[in-house]
């Protein structure tokens, strides 16, 4: 419920900043206060390198880092599971092939792979999201697989069969849905690592650096000197949303898997 | 013809010490509403048995022989036609219905399914077909929306005998429908299939352990040793009168109401079923046989006519029957 309650508010913020937070407010060039002013009555949490009130830094910044984050994981979910349900229903050749190619992206650093695919494919929201969303999923394949072999040998799996199912009816109607709590517990991990990694690459200076993002906020703050000049305000606002964020989707997560599983749910 | 047709069924399965022979050259067949019990101790190739008729083996098991239904072979025909046949013409009500049962989805979406599967209609369509089916099968119709979780075991057995019946099938495969039930359960799902099959006309292998069992629900039994049949009659005449000595040993393990010696000692049968991988010389049984004689560690008797509408596979049978040993 918490979880729930703070994500909520968050994409609240996110979708209403356009409201009360102008481009005037975020320009650099016309920001309101002076650069790096201690939290105050007028800036509650004081001011960035620019001089940008860091109240509507780290509202906006959720936008992106939200979009990004349940973007990618949304793609690195898709592929995962469907690779996963492949290699765990099919097994035989299908299952070798899927799985070493997992197993390649899976020994692939991560980070820099999406570094080098972002560097290499047009600047932008978008690249970014690809970047995450193409190199998070191996993990979830191995583990969708997982279950779907666990899934595959129970007995009404052999009934299904006996009944005269195909392969794709098989995986639709019994393995995904005896699968789908792992999705599910799996998809908050990964929009927490998703936001993690778009705040990664954007303070790498791999995203777009024209768009406020936790992540270019942290990496502004780095190249002016906020962490040795002890500027407390330009750091803690996006690193405790990036937390605040991580926990909420983790706690839905967990809420979600009780109303998924009938057999955690309570009886009529 | 015949409903059912099984002749010189092999079926192996491959393993790292070797071959494992579960069931070896079965003759079977079925009259289009006949009963028939196939009983036989754990491992003897029941499952196997039962399983292979609609070819559900896991892959690596090797099946040899033929299997006709309805004139058509089982064992040769296409995939899609293996589908099309496979509940729609024979079904199967599996052991343990705790496990055949997907527990995320509803006992009705599961009843369905079937239909579903078979028939080309919309997704609501079968919700009647489900609650008659349920009532048929003495559940509420309101059963359709429980989990199977809010089951007991008799009613989760009674939702696989509705699930069985879907699609109208000529054959019901019911492998040990009451493993794992109480004495009463057992025999209320015993009179539930019995009255469903017979009202319908639909045939019933009833596979089970329990001689007594099959002898109360059947027309006609098959026992099952080693991978083979050793005896096959009326179910009547097997159980009262086994001609087999493994039969035998199989009937006298239960006592009889009204009989006090059989009740006060059930008898036992000492020792294993043999391991189907390195099965004995000569007749399978024989090192657990009281009556051996020495040709018994030399010859394997085939199923011998005693009588009829009976085989059995016994030397005894062969001396006592003149015209057998030509059969």
């Amino acid at each position: 419920m918490w979880g729930l309650a703070v994500l909520l508010v968050s994409i609240a913020l996110a979708l209403a900043a356009p409201l009360f937070i102008s481009a005037r407010d975020l320009s650099a060039v016309t920001a309101p206060g002076s650069p790096r002013q201690a939290p105050s009555l007028h800036f509650p949490l004081g001011t960035d390198a620019y001089g940008r009130s860091m109240v509507a830094v780290t509202i906006w910044g959720a936008r992106i880092s939200l979009l990004v984050g349940l973007a990618a994981t949304v793609m690195s979910m898709v592929i995962g599971s469907l690779v996963g349900l492949l290699a765990g229903h099919f097994r035989a050749w299908v299952a070798t092939v899927l799985m070493r190619v997992t197993d390649w992206f899976l020994v692939l650093p991560t980070l820099v792979l999406a570094a080098a695919l972002a560097s290499v494919l047009h600047r932008g929201v978008g690249t970014v999201i690809i970047a995450i969303g193409v190199t998070a999923w191996p993990g979830t394949a191995r583990l969708v697989r997982a279950q779907t072999l666990t899934v595959e040998a129970r007995p009404y799996i052999e009934r299904a069969r006996a009944l005269g199912a195909g392969d794709w009816h098989i995986i639709r109607r019994h393995v995904l849905p005896n699968v789908m709590p792992v999705i599910l517990a799996q998809t908050t991990l990964t929009v927490s690592a998703a936001v993690l990694a778009e705040a990664t690459l954007a303070f790498l200076g791999l995203s777009d650096p024209t768009r406020v993002s936790w992540g270019t906020t942290l990496q502004l703050a780095q190249q002016v000197g906020a962490v040795s000049a002890g500027d407390w305000w330009i750091l803690l606002p996006p690193g405790l949303a990036i937390v605040l964020i991580a926990l909420a989707f983790t706690l839905c997560g967990r809420s979600l898997e009780a109303i998924f599983n009938p057999r955690l749910a309570a009886g009529p | 013809m015949s409903l059912l047709e099984i002749t010189d069924l092999t079926v192996t399965y491959p393993s790292a010490s070797g071959p494992v022979l579960a069931v070896r050259g079965v003759d079977l067949a079925m009259d289009e509403g006949e009963k028939l019990g196939l009983a036989g101790e754990s491992g003897c190739g029941k499952s196997t048995l039962a399983l292979s008729l609609l070819r559900l083996l896991p892959r690596g098991a090797r099946v040899a022989g033929t299997i006709r239904f309805d004139g058509e072979d089982i064992l040769t025909m296409g995939w899609g036609r293996l589908r099309a046949v496979r509940w729609a013409a024979a079904s199967i009500v599996f052991q343990g219905a705790m496990h055949a049962l997907n527990p995320v989805r509803s006992v009705g979406d599961q009843v369905a399914e079937p239909i579903l599967v078979h028939e080309k209609v919309p997704k609501a369509a079968p919700r009647r077909k489900v609650a008659e089916l349920l009532e048929q099968v003495g559940l509420a119709p309101s059963t359709a929306r429980a989990y199977p979780h809010q089951l007991s075991g008799g009613q989760r057995q009674r939702v696989m005998i509705a699930m069985a019946l879907a699609c109208s099938p000529r054959l019901i495969v019911a492998d040990e429908p009451t493993s794992a039930l109480d004495v009463m359960i057992q025999a209320q799902i015993l009179r539930l299939v019995d009255r469903l099959v017979t009202d319908r006309g639909i045939s019933l292998l009833l596979i089970s352990h329990d001689l007594s069992v099959l002898t109360s629900a059947c027309d006609r039994l098959a026992v099952m040793y080693a991978g083979r049949i050793v005896e096959e009659g009326p179910a009547g005449q097997v159980f009262s009168d086994p001609l087999h000595p493994y039969s035998s040993a199989l009937a006298a393990a239960y006592p009889r109401i009204g009989d006090a010696t059989a009740r006060r000692n059930p008898q036992g049968l000492p020792g294993d079923p043999p391991d189907p991988s390195h099965l004995p010389e000569g007749c399978s049984f024989q090192p657990r046989c009281p009556v051996a004689l020495g040709e018994c560690v030399r010859t394997d008797p085939p199923l011998w006519p005693a009588g009829p509408a009976r085989r059995a596979a016994c030397v005894h049978v062969r001396d006592s029957c003149p015209g057998a040993a030509h059969g």
